[in-house]
């Protein structure tokens, strides 16, 4: 009998040899899978071990941990609520990341390799590393105003969005994206409840969950006359030139006539470029498009920054909220031969042109600072856990489209339309304003949305600020009167509400 | 104790291993405490102390009454034992800790409840090797233990689901806060009315036969028990819901049956009925469901663990399995150290899943060394059937060996996603009184066989210590003589 039972010892090894490998398959080879894997409950409680980094602006916490007796210890919250969420984001135990809370990920959990030196002294003293902190550019009293004024508009929008940016630097000091969300919800660590949380915002048909000033793009409607008059300029036209106007006009080849917004502006059949520009005129700048023809208006745009779709805004080393990618979108027939009557509705910021409120801002912020147009940011200081400085943001220039020469006269076109134009509610005491309006339609029965795109010099000459505010849908009269009033108060809130 | 000049008994080497086996036991005392506590108490061995001293008092009794005994197995079982309750007591402390309290005492919780039960299965052990001197004994009882065995087999399945039944498998009697495995004894019992059953038929089985296909197929009225004993695994699976038991029974008979009639054929046979059985069941399961549909679930839990459906399903979720898998795979090769995982997060990891929560800890490393531990046990039972001069010793041992083996891997092969997971104990390692008695009384048999089959063959009187024994060779041939 002693054969078989040999031959049993062999079955017993070669049965112990496959639980051997399959340990292996386990525990070796896709140990590093399960070990990060997201149903897997250590990953959370190891990450939420460490307090993560606080978001703060102005000295304000915006994004917190606190202390909690749950399994996960440290619960993420966000004082401020909506008023920040679409910069801020949230940070969900099961879900994504979003917002400066995923691009900055790393350094709020403390894994970030710029908090190597921490964790390892921290390994000598004993204690646990947290997670570094965030500064942002945001300037809480240019926040409030903006997050205030949007939400109270005259004009009834629900949707909409405003920036503000210091023209010198391209430090973002106001992101307003309407209608916006609580994130303490999606923080929750009722796994159940977020994600409850969360269908009820994705289901939402107002979309709260999209930041409108980065991540979409709308018609800009007369604010992209600025960039067709930066073409005319470049093109080698004076701010005084005279340039075709009228009342109606009808490209050739085919489409309906373009109009003015009232009868009376611009009738006569020649307008100085800047008279174009204060009072807004269609017909002088669907013809002044048509005669510089699609190249030039593309490649002025191009240059302001349409077209790049890799610009994201967050930590100047490349990490952050990404930006959609503004368009002129289509202006020819399918012969590859310019369609005039395309190109005279896009000269006017209609058409296929669409536009990020984000490029609006840049596009004030660039004109304001001389033809230098700066990379936006949002994180002004990385601050290790014990509050040292890691890392501050030095300002980096993004793209130069246009000489001082174009600058300046476009700062005085801009001016004109605050002084004397359509942007006349976008004045404020003490500063020297410059904007333009835009009313872009978008739809057959739709409101049109309301622009203004606009930048504030204070009594030194300093540029201290250029917004861009955007409601959409809005309804009654003047609406872009309502867009620059609002602009005009975050400006002022910026300028004065910082360390400038 | 008389003492033969030129062999050895190993009792010495046996002393020593235990004194291994009780440090190792003691230092993951002390590194869990270090890890949980961020200090070592001044009571860290005390645990381990009091395991010593009960194991020494087996080694004694071993040394006086089974002194060739396989000086292995007893060090090899007591550091499985001894971590066992090391890892429950990482657990009453994690718990304790989790709730802000204190930590039990040595005597509180988890690893109290299994030290206490270690003294028990020791006791019985030491009863069995004291009061069964020579194990051809207990072929004198085999007809009462093979009825003991079905009884004990079939309790769970007759008696209420209320009862019996703990996470859908009804292998328990429950009495208040008390809960049985009857099924563990039963794997001694059914070996041992099996060695019995086919020494005495062993020559028909082996000698009728039919050649087909080159092999030789026994006689179709000769298939009689297997039937009956392949039926009533079939039985466990479908009443009991499960697979790893029935799969244990008919591995069981099947490996005693080959090894009895030294015929293939028997094993091919049996597999074939036993896999043709598992795949029909899990048909079954499939197409009309009832009392299949548990087993197809389980196999199909099984084959897809990460599948939302099957991890959200409300009863007979892959959850235990994922968890298990997570644990070990965070584990990886080294551990995270005793006391440093999160074992909790996989359910019944005091029982079934003890393995996963100490391999998320001690890692592959750890685990190895643990299976290599239970491979030790099983190939020196093995050794022990080997030697043994009768062939009830043989078929016992080797059964029994084969047995645990087989035990090993359907829970180790669960767990880690290896066969379909079915509730079996860790031999061991598993809090509970049920298994640890039953397994200590199977070591304690193991030990018995292996000691006969090392004492010396020839010599004097003097080398027997036991006058009532007969002479080893002439008692073996015996039993293998009866004709049917």
């Amino acid at each position: 009998m002693n054969a078989p039972l040999r031959k049993a010892g062999v079955v017993i090894m070669v049965l112990f040899a496959l639980l051997f490998a399959n340990l292996n398959w386990v525990q070796a080879y896709r140990a590093d899978k399960y070990r990060n894997s997201d149903w897997n409950s250590r990953v959370q409680v190891a990450e939420y071990e460490v307090p993560r980094g606080t978001i703060e602006a102005d000295g304000k916490a915006l994004a917190e941990s606190k202390l909690t007796d749950d399994a996960l210890k440290y619960l993420r919250t966000y004082p401020e609520k909506q008023m920040y969420a679409p910069v801020i984001g949230y940070k969900p135990v099961n879900l994504g990341e979003v917002g400066i809370e995923r691009s900055e990920d790393e350094f709020l959990s403390g894994a970030s390799d710029k908090l190597f030196a921490d964790r390892v002294s921290s390994m000598f003293t004993g204690d646990q590393p947290g997670g570094g902190n965030i500064v942002l550019t945001l300037k809480t009293k240019a926040q409030e105003v903006a997050w205030k004024q949007m939400t109270n508009n005259e004009r009834g929008a629900e949707k909409g969005s405003a920036i503000a940016l210091d023209p010198r630097t391209g430090a973002v000091q106001a992101m307003v994206s309407m209608p916006s969300y609580d994130p303490n919800p999606l923080a929750s660590h009722t796994t159940k409840s977020a994600a409850a949380a969360y269908d009820k915002l994705i289901k939402d048909k107002d979309n709260p969950l999209l930041n409108r000033s980065v991540a979409e793009t709308y018609p800009p409607g007369s604010t992209f006359k600025v960039i067709v008059s930066a073409a005319a300029l470049r093109d080698g036209m004076s701010q005084n030139d005279e340039i075709e106007a009228g009342g109606s006009y009808t490209a050739p080849g085919s489409g309906a006539p373009i109009h003015n917004a009232e009868s009376e502006t611009c009738a006569s059949s020649q307008v100085t470029l800047k008279e174009a520009l204060t009072t807004s005129c269609n017909t002088g700048y669907a013809q002044l498009g048509v005669k510089l023809g699609a190249d030039k208006v593309k490649k002025e745009a191009q240059a302001w920054g349409f077209e790049q779709d890799d610009l994201t805004v967050g930590n100047l080393d490349g990490s952050g909220l990404p930006v959609a990618t503004s368009r002129t979108g289509a202006m020819q027939n399918a012969d590859g031969s310019t369609d005039q009557a395309a190109l005279a509705q896009s000269s006017i910021g209609q058409k296929d042109v669409r536009m990020t409120v984000m490029e609006g801002a840049l596009m004030a912020a660039t004109v304001a600072n001389g033809g230098k147009q700066m990379r936006p940011y949002l994180v002004q200081q990385e601050l290790n856990a014990d509050r040292r400085p890691i890392y501050n943001a030095s300002p980096k220039t993004l793209r130069t489209p246009i000489d001082g020469t174009i600058a300046n006269d476009l700062k005085e076109m801009m001016v004109s339309v605050v002084e004397n134009g359509t942007g006349r509610r976008a004045r404020i005491d003490g500063f020297t304003v410059g904007g333009k309006t835009g009313t872009a339609q978008n739809g057959p029965n739709a409101n049109p949305h309301a622009w203004f795109v606009g930048f504030a010099y204070n009594d030194k000459g300093e540029a201290v600020s250029a917004a861009c505010v955007m409601l959409e849908n809005a309804d009654g009269s003047s609406v872009s009167g309502e867009a620059a009033r609002i602009a005009g108060l975050i400006m002022k809130a910026a300028a004065g509400g910082g360390g400038d | 104790m008389p003492r033969v000049s030129g062999t050895k008994t190993g009792r010495n080497a046996e002393l020593g291993l235990l004194a291994l086996a009780m440090i190792i036991v003691a230092i993951y005392a002390a590194i869990v405490e270090s890890n949980q506590l961020d200090k070592v108490t001044s009571t860290f061995w005390v645990p381990a102390a009091l395991l010593s001293a009960l194991f020494l008092g087996l080694h004694t009794v071993v040394r006086f009454v089974a002194p060739y005994a396989d000086p292995v197995l007893i060090p090899a079982v007591a550091l499985l034992n001894g971590l066992g309750i090391g890892f429950l007591r990482r657990l009453d402390i994690g718990d304790a800790l989790g709730k802000k309290l204190d930590p039990p005492g040595i005597f509180g919780g988890l690893g109290g409840r299994q030290l206490a039960w270690t003294l028990i299965s020791l006791i019985l052990a030491s009863v069995l090797l004291v009061i069964i001197r020579d194990h051809k004994v207990v072929s004198r009882y085999a007809y009462t233990l093979g009825l003991a065995g079905i009884v004990l087999v079939m309790i769970p399945a007759i008696l209420p689901a209320s009862i019996s039944e703990i996470n859908g498998a009804r292998l328990w009697i429950r009495v208040g806060p008390l809960s049985l495995q009857p099924g563990e004894f039963a794997k001694i019992a059914l070996v041992s009315f099996f060695a019995y059953y086919l020494v005495r038929k062993r020559e028909v089985l082996s000698l009728a036969s039919r050649r087909f296909l080159g092999l030789d197929f026994p006689r179709g009225r000769d298939l009689g028990p297997v039937v009956t004993v392949w039926l009533l695994s079939l039985l466990v699976l479908v009443f009991e819901k499960d697979l790893g038991t029935a799969l244990l029974y008919f591995g069981l008979f099947v490996v005693t049956l080959y090894v009895a009639t030294e015929r293939a054929s028997w094993l091919i046979i049996g597999l074939l009925l036993f896999f043709g059985g598992v795949y029909v069941a899990y048909l079954l399961g499939a197409a009309i469901g009832g009392p299949f549909a548990n087993f197809y679930d389980r196999a199909s839990v099984w084959l897809h663990p990460f599948d939302q459906e099957n991890y959200f399903r409300e009863f007979g979720s892959s959850y235990q399995l994922v968890q298990s898998l997570l644990g070990l795979g965070t584990g990886g090769l080294f551990g995270s150290g005793p006391g440093n995982g999160s074992p909790r997060f996989v359910p019944e990891v005091q029982t079934d899943f003890i393995f996963a929560g100490m391999g998320e800890e001690i890692g592959l490393f750890g685990l190895s060394a643990l299976l290599v531990c239970y491979l030790l046990i099983v190939e020196r039972g093995l050794r022990a059937a080997l030697g043994v001069r009768d062939s009830f010793g043989k078929l016992v041992a080797g059964g029994l060996a084969f047995t645990l083996g087989l035990q090993v891997f359907v829970i180790l092969g669960g767990i880690t996603g290896l066969i379909p997971l079915t509730g079996q104990t860790t031999p061991f390692l598993s809090a509970g009184g049920s298994s640890l008695m039953a397994n200590w009384l199977l070591i304690a048999m193991l030990l018995r066989i292996s000691d006969a089959s090392r004492s010396p063959v020839t010599g004097g009187p003097a080398n027997q210590p036991g006058p009532k024994q007969p002479p080893v060779q002439l008692h073996g041939a015996m039993t293998e003589v009866i004709k049917p």
